[in-house]
């Protein structure tokens, strides 16, 4: 991530891409909450950040004035091409309602949490794999050896692609989301992606399998079978939002577990406590912000928003707000009232959070069983990434 | 006790059957529905309240 200019006031002039706020945004928010409660800025056009889970919650059920048919918190301010690939983007997460409905259901029932259960036993062994790897050393990367793994080829499953792209699926992936603000990085994530899924659309007409982009390609609307460039989209939005979301949850989770020893040994005392642990992890460390546009001018709490503004969904903030969340910049492991919105809220809740809260689950399970007593490693440094997606991506650990 | 839930304001989160999967059943689409007429036994009380507090959506509520 490439260095930015120093925040002059976090009311006024915010940036989501600072250091300091992609290790810590905590006491940021904390403090804009209290003062003024919907940042804005200018850099990279004129973004607006909401901080209360009123707000952020009120923006995402408003969907006539904040649109969803541009959801990147970094504007590409690349060249676009006169006749994209992608006419309608990464349907359903980039579209609004009616396009939006439609390709939302046709993607849903490959999530549902029947489905999702018949993922559990490829995700648990492939745990038990990746931590059999590195058991023995006593220590590793928990984050890019382990939490960066799981996910990708979870989903590579899914779509019926090979596992073996997986290396090649995360730097697309970090390309696009990571270091979006590199125009030449995201071009190339995005047509490298593109261009794949062209490949494999191509090719699952040829010889269909029994995965999403083949059944995909069978659906019939109104007679017709779907455009190719929905297919393609729909596919590239799974494989896109299925990585490093999921990741960065694992990840961030086992920096808390690694910080935090009563919780670690709270998990592995008590099987009781997990579904709430887990919701727990998710409302503390939320990964994901998405952005809306602005559709036409509107005072919102006070803001004078323009139409064309972008309004970065800040749900991890919302998550922490103590108007909701007792405690709110406190993991309580066994927190009981909970109403989250690490998976958004509205018509776009994550369409695979069956998957993700699975894939979380599992992937703790079977390290704190391998691994129950770990710390971070002294002699070697802990890595943020933020934006779009806030995660550890380097998480030096040790153990006995 | 009795509940409900708003299929309007579901959007699919889950929380309800991830804590109480006796009371709630979901559909293929993620959308929440109560098993039966949605009446409580009196030793599920305490996770249907946990249910309510826990939608994001508000979207399950007491009856009577």
């Amino acid at each position: 991530m490439a260095q930015t200019q120093p925040v002059s006031s976090w009311a006024t002039d915010f940036d989501v891409l600072d250091r300091e706020y992609v290790s810590s945004p905590f006491e940021i928010w904390d403090e804009l909450r209290q003062k003024c409660p919907i940042a804005q800025t200018d850099r990279r056009g004129r973004n607006w950040l909401p901080t209360r889970y009123e707000d952020v919650t009120a923006i995402a059920h408003d969907i006539g004035h904040f649109s969803s048919l541009e959801v990147a918190v970094i504007p590409f301010e690349g060249e676009e091409p006169d006749e994209p690939v992608l006419p309608y983007g990464l349907p359903p997460i980039s579209s609004d309602p009616p396009l939006h409905t439609w390709t939302r259901r046709l993607l849903l029932p490959w999530f549902s949490h029947r489905r999702v259960a018949g993922y559990e036993e490829l995700t648990r062994n492939l745990c038990r794999r990746l931590i059999a790897g590195f058991a023995d050393a006593g220590r590793a990367d928990a984050a890019a050896g382990y939490a960066q793994q799981i996910p990708v080829r979870v989903i590579a499953h899914i779509l019926g692609v090979p596992e073996d792209l997986s290396d090649t699926f995360t730097e697309w992936v970090r390309d696009v989301l990571e270091f979006a603000d590199d125009a030449e990085r995201r071009i190339h994530g995005m047509e490298s992606l593109v261009n794949y899924f062209v490949a494999e659309v191509g090719r699952r007409k040829e010889e269909p399998g029994d995965d999403l982009i083949s059944e995909l390609l069978q659906v019939e609307m109104d007679g017709k079978p779907l455009e190719e460039s929905i297919v393609m989209g729909a596919a590239a939005l799974v494989l896109i939002a299925g990585i490093d979301t999921t990741w960065s949850a694992i990840g961030s989770s086992l920096w808390h577990l690694a910080t935090h020893p009563d919780d670690r040994r709270r998990l592995i005392e008590d099987t009781e406590v997990w579904p709430l642990a887990i919701e727990e992890l998710l409302r503390a460390y939320s990964p994901v912000t998405m952005a809306r546009i602005v559709t036409k001018d509107v005072e919102f709490a006070g803001c004078p928003m323009k139409s064309g503004d972008r309004v970065l969904m800040n749900f991890p903030a919302a998550n922490r707000d103590p108007e909701v969340f007792e405690n709110a910049d406190t993991v309580v492991i066994d927190r009981m009232h909970n109403r989250h919105v690490a998976f958004g809220s509205g018509i776009h809740r994550c369409a695979g959070s069956n998957l993700a809260r699975m894939e979380l689950r599992v992937a703790l399970e079977e390290w704190l069983s391998a691994i129950p007593d770990f710390r971070l490693a002294e002699d070697a440094e802990v890595t943020w990434a933020g934006g779009q997606v806030r995660g550890p991506r380097q998480l030096p650990v040790v153990f006995p | 006790m009795k509940i409900r839930v708003d299929q309007d304001k579901c959007q699919g989160h889950a929380r309800c059957y991830g804590l109480a999967p006796e009371l709630f059943d979901i559909d293929d689409y993620g959308t929440s529905s109560v098993v039966g007429d949605g009446t409580v036994p009196p030793e599920l009380e305490e996770r249907a309240l946990l249910a309510i507090a826990n939608c994001p959506e508000y979207a399950i509520e007491e009856v009577d």
